[in-house]
């Protein structure tokens, strides 16, 4: 339940080393170590991790939902920026 | 009509393996009970995770008394068939739940202990044990890191959360020192480099719970008068009813599996 007292807090888990840590959810926590010890109880109980991030939600900035056709809208008609156009020889192989 | 409870053939191996998994037991038992009431659902998961953890160790040592007594018992039998004169846990692991101070200061007292405890048993002369301490020393280690930050907050928290932290360890002080004692059983099995001798961990788990203590502001009692009993199955009142709901389908049921 969240309270003045214990703030959210954004999670991101590390499965495996070489991998970027990825966002996995939420929860609520007094501090920054409790937090961890939350994300840890929560979101690693079966394995999932090696490592965890916990970010106050306060400190993400978001853009706003309202602004998404002058936001994401105009890189929808880019097709040219998708490396697709282009011939891979076979020596290359598999990229 | 009710099952029968079990005999068990005490060997001074197969009573000290006992009296560890019933430490186990009966407090991942108590953390159990906290299951759908803590007060934040975070801590419903850590507390649940810590009962796991500890009914996990129980199972541990229930299979390898059991293989070591070398009759038909085995770790359902143990867990669910002996009444509760049989069960040798420490007095303080079978202590209410209380609020949630109550909770976590009995969690920390014990914490401290069994991590230290796991830590020296991972050189026992017994393979099996020694290998049950490797892997209970780490979730030790979690639980006495999650219970200590607790300690300290509550501690150093707001006047009711210090009041209920303290009132918590004035409560349950005079259980800590049956975690310390050695009788006549268990004598041979240290001699033997089998079990290790717990008094030697006292001096460091005092410094410890008081370095945690000093750092929540809270003050551990001067008294050291220490109860006694649970080690030879002489047991408050509590655990009687503990062992009625652990037991209740197991009593009714014989041999129900699901």
């Amino acid at each position: 339940m969240a309270t003045p007292n214990t703030p959210l807090w954004e999670v991101f888990i590390r499965s495996r080393n070489g991998l970027a840590h990825k966002h996995c959810g939420s929860l609520h926590a007094p501090d920054a170590t409790m937090a961890l010890q939350a994300a840890r109880d929560i979101y690693t109980r079966r394995g999932e991790g090696l490592s965890i991030w916990v970010v106050p939600s306060s400190a993400i900035t978001a853009s706003d939902p309202a602004d998404k056709d002058m936001m994401f809208e105009p890189a929808q008609s880019k097709i040219y920026r998708h490396p697709t156009f282009y011939e891979v020889p076979d020596e290359v192989g598999h990229m | 009509m009710a099952t029968p409870s079990i005999t068990v053939s005490e060997t001074p191996l197969v009573l000290y393996t006992l009296r560890r998994a019933d430490d186990a037991l009966i407090l991942g038992h108590r953390l159990s009970e906290w299951c759908g009431h803590a007060p934040m659902l975070e801590e419903d998961m850590a507390l649940s995770n810590m009962a796991l953890d500890l009914i996990g160790q129980a199972r541990e040592l229930y299979s390898y008394a059991a293989k070591v007594e070398g009759r038909d018992n085995d770790e359902d039998k143990l867990a669910y068939l002996r009444d509760v004169r049989q069960y040798r846990n420490l007095l303080l692991v079978e202590r209410p739940n209380g609020d949630f101070a109550q909770t976590m200061v009995r969690q920390w007292l014990y914490s401290t202990f069994a991590d230290r405890y796991w830590l020296k048993m991972m050189r026992s002369t017994d393979p099996t044990l020694a290998a049950i301490a490797a892997k209970s020393e780490k979730e030790s280690a979690y639980h006495l890191r999650h219970a200590s930050e607790w300690i300290i907050r509550l501690g150093d928290g707001t006047d009711e959360s210090h009041a209920r932290a303290q009132a918590a360890i004035d409560d349950l002080w005079a259980y800590t020192g049956e975690m310390f004692g050695v009788d006549d059983s268990e004598r041979g099995l240290i001699d033997a480099g089998i079990a290790i001798d717990p008094t030697e961990l006292l001096p460091e788990w005092l410094a410890a719970v008081a370095d945690i203590a000093r750092e929540a502001t809270l003050v551990l009692p001067e008294n050291d008068w220490m109860q006694q009993g649970g080690r030879d199955g002489c047991h408050s009142e509590h655990l009687g009813h503990l062992l009625s709901e652990l037991q209740h389908m197991q009593r009714s049921f014989p041999g129900a599996s699901w």
